[in-house]
């Protein structure tokens, strides 16, 4: 909170009329072995040098949170001699493992096309598919499944009047981040708009890491993978013996 | 209570896979097969990655069979040299296995083999003892004796002749270790151990005594499982030790009941389940191939660039 304060008085002086600050309840998600999910609180302020403009319209607040983006082989089942069978496959080139885009309105009556494209805000303009191949049919469907796939999964979401703006300086939201989340660097970016046009942004990270026994399994197998391979063997072979061993008491 | 898996990254109920764990243990116990067929297909029913399940349950069925060789072992019913013949078959089965699977993993057609594996290799087995028994059971009421099997075939005219004393058998080592090599692949590309194909082929095809039967093939099933688990680690990167423990515990309480409840029911109608039980995941896999899916699409990671 003291960080807050600072930003706020640095933020006083500039020649900008209306400028957002925010912070996070946690900039560092543990997935640790019995991660279920985590909330993450979103709050801040608008900070003026003069009274809020009445000639414009109202104040609006985006609040997006995105997951690392990765490319994404998609693939469409189509019938092969009578079974479904894996056919098309196009490589969605962009789409982060997780978006959330809380607001404190629909986004189209809230934010112009220009600006939504300029500042990502959007599934449209988060999942890209930038060449796509030319012999495949209906390549679009390719990039729409991916959207609709992790909506689903509940990695994808749009929250519309989830962002509480009150008297027109605090806002504040709540996303959750489900139990299947990926590790990485997550951005939380705060978008200000008046008249549909971005006047500010904030931008922190959310760092997301196996914490623990997991970050320890996940090294362990992907860099020394003969040695993991061999303590598995041992694990089972020790169980193994275990149960031989405590249905030899049993019997007798 | 979620647990999160590390390597399959996904989070599912520990009390579950517990759960699945114990009810493949016990019918494993009641039937004395490993149970494999059935647990992979189950846990890519929970939402596990085909690829973890296979590699995982490979890892889980070294435990099952090293516990099972540990109780054959201090009965003397391992015929040594016969398993190291089939042993021999399937590490290089595995390897090819494993080297296929990466192969139709970066096609994208790992789940269509692995289902169609299933269905067909299901539909024989199953099949096969369901009429079987149902003879047995026919004959067993009629009072007939059951016809004593042929002990030469042409497996006997091959050359390569090896003495097994513990089998009683002077038989070519070509057969067992083409035996092995089938369980091998079927072993990288299942998950499964493979005593449902390898038993009835070595009563059936190389005239061994029943007695000696299950003890070999869980010592070849220990060490192949073994050798594929160490490939789809370093290979595929697909083990998941947390989730192969979850079943491990839920396996060796399963197996224990199952074992005594086993002892009271007769041969026949315990193999007649078993071949039930065989059909019915065979025709829900089936099922599934043949029906529209729900999701046409599915998603992968992006490789080869």
């Amino acid at each position: 909170m003291r960080w807050l304060l600072t930003a706020l008085m640095l933020l006083a002086s500039p020649a900008m009329a209306e400028q957002v600050v925010a912070d996070l309840s946690q900039n560092r998600v543990s997935i640790t072995t019995s991660f279920e999910g985590s909330d993450i609180f979103v709050f801040g302020a608008v900070s003026r040098d003069a009274p809020a403009p009445t000639d414009q319209g109202d104040l609006e607040v985006i609040v997006k949170v995105i997951g690392p983006s990765a490319p994404v082989m998609v693939r469409r089942k189509d019938r092969r001699f009578g079974i479904w069978v894996n056919n098309d496959a196009v490589e969605v080139d962009r789409a982060p493992h997780f978006v959330a885009l809380a607001s404190t309105g629909e986004l189209d009556d809230i934010v112009s096309f220009t600006d939504r494209m300029r500042y990502e805000i959007g599934y449209d303009h988060v999942v890209r598919l930038i060449d796509a191949p030319a012999d495949v049919e209906n390549v679009q469907s390719f990039r729409e499944a991916v959207i609709r796939i992790r909506e689903d999964e509940g990695l994808y979401k749009q929250l519309p009047d989830a962002v509480k703006l009150t008297s027109d300086t605090l806002f504040s939201t709540r996303i959750a981040l489900p139990a299947n989340l990926v590790e990485g660097d997550y951005l939380a970016r705060v978008y200000l708009m008046r008249d549909k046009n971005v006047l500010d942004a904030f931008e922190t990270t959310i760092a997301v890491r196996k914490a623990g026994l997991e970050r320890w399994i996940y090294n362990l197998a992907h860099e020394q993978p003969l040695i993991y391979g061999i303590l598995s063997i041992l694990v089972a072979l020790g169980a193994g013996w275990g149960a031989a061993a405590v249905f030899r008491a049993f019997q007798r | 209570m979620n647990i999160y898996l590390p390597i399959a990254e996904v989070a599912v109920n520990a009390y579950l896979l517990l759960g699945l764990g114990g009810a493949v243990g016990l019918l494993s116990g009641m039937f004395g097969v490993g149970g494999g067929f059935l647990m992979t297909p189950l846990l890519i029913f929970i939402g596990i990655p085909p690829a973890v399940a296979v590699a995982t349950e490979a890892n889980q069925i070294v435990a099952s069979s090293f516990s099972g060789v540990l109780a054959h072992l201090r009965r003397k019913t391992v015929d040594f040299k016969m398993g190291l013949v089939l042993l021999a078959g399937g590490l290089v089965g595995s390897f090819f296995g494993v080297e296929l699977f990466q192969f139709l993993r970066e096609l994208g057609q790992v789940e269509l083999l692995v289902s169609l594996c299933y269905v067909i290799f299901l539909g024989v087995v199953g099949g096969l003892m369901f009429i079987e028994s149902l003879n047995a059971i026919r004959k067993s009421r009629s009072g007939k004796k059951i016809a004593t099997r042929r002990r030469h075939t042409w497996v006997h005219g091959l050359p390569l002749k090896m003495r097994f004393r513990a089998s009683n058998l002077y038989i070519s080592a070509i057969p067992p270790f083409l035996v092995g090599l089938l369980v091998g692949v079927l072993a990288a590309i299942m998950g499964v151990g493979g005593g449902f194909i390898m038993v009835p082929a070595m009563i059936y095809l190389l005239g061994m005594p029943t007695n000696v039967v299950v003890g070999t093939s869980l010592f070849q099933i220990m060490f192949v499982t073994g050798f594929t688990t160490l490939l789809h680690a370093t290979q595929n990167f697909t083990v998941d030790a947390v989730l192969a423990l979850l079943l491990l515990i839920g396996g060796v309480i399963g197996a224990q009941i199952g074992a005594r409840i086993g002892v009271k029911l007769k041969a026949e109608q315990l193999r007649i389940l078993l071949a039930g039980m065989v059909l019915l995941v065979c025709a829900k896999l089936l099922f599934d191939l043949v029906v529209t899916p729900a999701e046409l699409y599915t998603l992968g990671a992006a490789g080869g660039h």
